[in-house]
């Protein structure tokens, strides 16, 4: 993108809906929204909407696939046709594959799957409305989903995007900021034990910069972690309110 | 060697418990001389152990266990049973019917069909095998009556209670006679539906707030209030 359209940053250094550089986007979370799932997340960041399920481990059918030593994770994100401007196709994208896989490798770090051989645990991401950072709210919301099957895990995964938008460091891409801009470094996390799973970079950084982007994008990840915490404790926690 | 949280405090995946000398128990790793919690639940410290009462897991089979189970499938040996776990049980014929039996000649379907529900023991289990039932003790075998309660197993010692508190209280106010399955299946049968619903409706209040204290006297005061309602209704 070479000609730029309109300024992606005002004169006062604020961002096209009106952020801060290191400001994320308004963040809901819920946890145990589908009773039919064994566990279940869904996670509004911004113009996002994204709902996560979990089921298992449960008895993996074909049966060849299954190892003899752990659980096979899978994972599904997939982009509702109505989730972008344009209709989508249902089917699978070539995009929504390779997601699937980053997905599921950013997710396994934080799973003990030895303890189920033979077993699978089946993760999906269903995109309602999309906004730039899909990934990212994906990964966090999938997380939760497992915690809440009562899946042992090390840690909850957080995700968190930054970026160059008008050479300036910017956190939490929303879709304008992330085609338009300069370069996009989504980070997945395990805050506790200061893990990263996931580490992308689409565009172009000098060496600083991807530092400077790497540290925001942690920062970021750090704060969703807290939201994504009191989402998990949110569940339990109203239900001692109401008895005392 | 300090500990992070105090005891019977909610804690998720991830949180640092203690740090030290202490010995990871249930639901908790350890990693580098620090324990963290594996499930959201609630922690308990014991002398060195460090142990987090789930409150949301899957029931893992064990060698003694008392489970209910559906039938899934008639083999031609035996029957795979759902025992509400990531693993089917199996139940062979030869532990079922005492005589001797001949494949081509005895139709299992007749001793258990798919959809019965069968109360059994786990006798054998391990990573490499599916978990392996029997029926040949008293009190074990098909059920014929009664109302199917599925919970958390993991809430299965709460509904217990303290050396048997609560199911004995549930037992003596409605009159019904309680089987717990260690898998987190609760068969319930009473003389009457009405009995039957009501100690229905304390495990159901059970399993929401397992992680609250003083549940036994609040169930007792719902099972009373329940029964006083339905004295004035009738």
């Amino acid at each position: 993108m070479s000609q730029k359209v309109e300024k992606l940053i005002d004169k006062k250094g604020l961002r096209l809906d009106g952020r801060k550089p290191d400001e994320l986007r308004p963040i809901k979370i819920e946890v145990g929204v589908l009773a039919n799932a064994d566990g279940s997340a869904y996670i509004q960041q911004g113009k996002n909407k994204i709902l996560a399920a979990v089921y298992g481990p449960r008895e993996l059918h074909p049966k060849h696939l299954a190892l003899p030593d752990r659980t096979v994770l899978r994972c599904r994100y997939h982009m509702a046709p109505f989730s972008v401007q344009e209709r989508k196709s249902p089917a699978p994208s070539r995009r929504e594959i390779e997601l699937s896989k980053v997905i599921r490798e950013a997710l396994e770090p934080s799973l003990f799957l030895e303890y189920y051989p033979r077993t699978a645990i089946d993760v999906f991401i269903e995109v309602l409305q999309a906004d730039g950072g899909t990934r990212c709210a994906s990964i966090t919301a999938a997380s939760l989903a497992l915690a809440d099957a009562g899946i042992p895990m090390r840690d909850l995964v957080v995700a968190c995007a930054a970026g160059k938008v008008d050479d300036t460091i910017v956190l939490d891409l929303m879709d304008t900021e992330d085609k338009k801009g300069n370069a996009d470094v989504p980070v997945a996390l395990m805050p506790n034990l200061n893990a990263i799973t996931l580490l992308q970079m689409d565009g172009n950084l000098s060496l600083e910069e991807f530092e400077k982007a790497v540290n925001l994008a942690i920062d970021g990840c750090k704060k969703i972690y807290a939201m994504q915490k009191e989402a998990l404790r949110a569940k339990y926690v109203n239900i001692k309110e109401v008895e005392e | 060697m300090p500990t992070f949280f105090e005891k019977r405090q909610l804690v998720t995946p991830g949180d640092l418990l203690a740090e030290g000398d202490y010995i990871a128990g249930e639901n908790t790793y350890k990693e580098n001389d620090k324990i963290y919690a594996s499930r959201i639940g609630l922690v308990d410290y014991e002398d060195r152990k460090v142990n987090v009462v789930a409150l949301r897991a899957f029931y893992i089979p064990r060698v003694g266990d008392t489970v209910i189970g559906t039938v899934v499938e008639v083999g031609f040996n035996g029957w795979t049973v759902d025992i509400n776990s990531p693993y089917l049980a199996l139940l062979r014929a030869s532990d079922v019917l005492s005589r001797p039996f001949r494949p081509q000649k005895n139709d299992l379907s007749k001793v258990l069909d798919v959809g019965d529900l069968v109360i059994a023991k786990i006798i054998a289990y391990d990573r490499a095998h599916n978990p392996q039932l029997t029926v040949g003790e008293p009190g074990l075998g098909k059920i014929t009556r009664g109302q199917v309660v599925k919970i958390t197993p993991t809430k299965i010692p709460r509904v217990i209670g303290r050396k048997g508190s609560m199911i004995s209280m549930i037992k003596q106010e409605t009159g019904c006679h309680i089987i717990l399955g260690h898998n987190g299946v609760i068969l319930i049968t009473g003389k009457r539906l009405e009995d039957e619903q009501l100690a229905m409706m304390a495990i159901h209040k059970i399993d929401e707030e397992s992680h609250t204290s003083g549940l036994t006297d609040r169930v007792t005061q719902m099972i009373k209030n329940e029964k006083a309602k339905r004295k004035g209704g009738s």
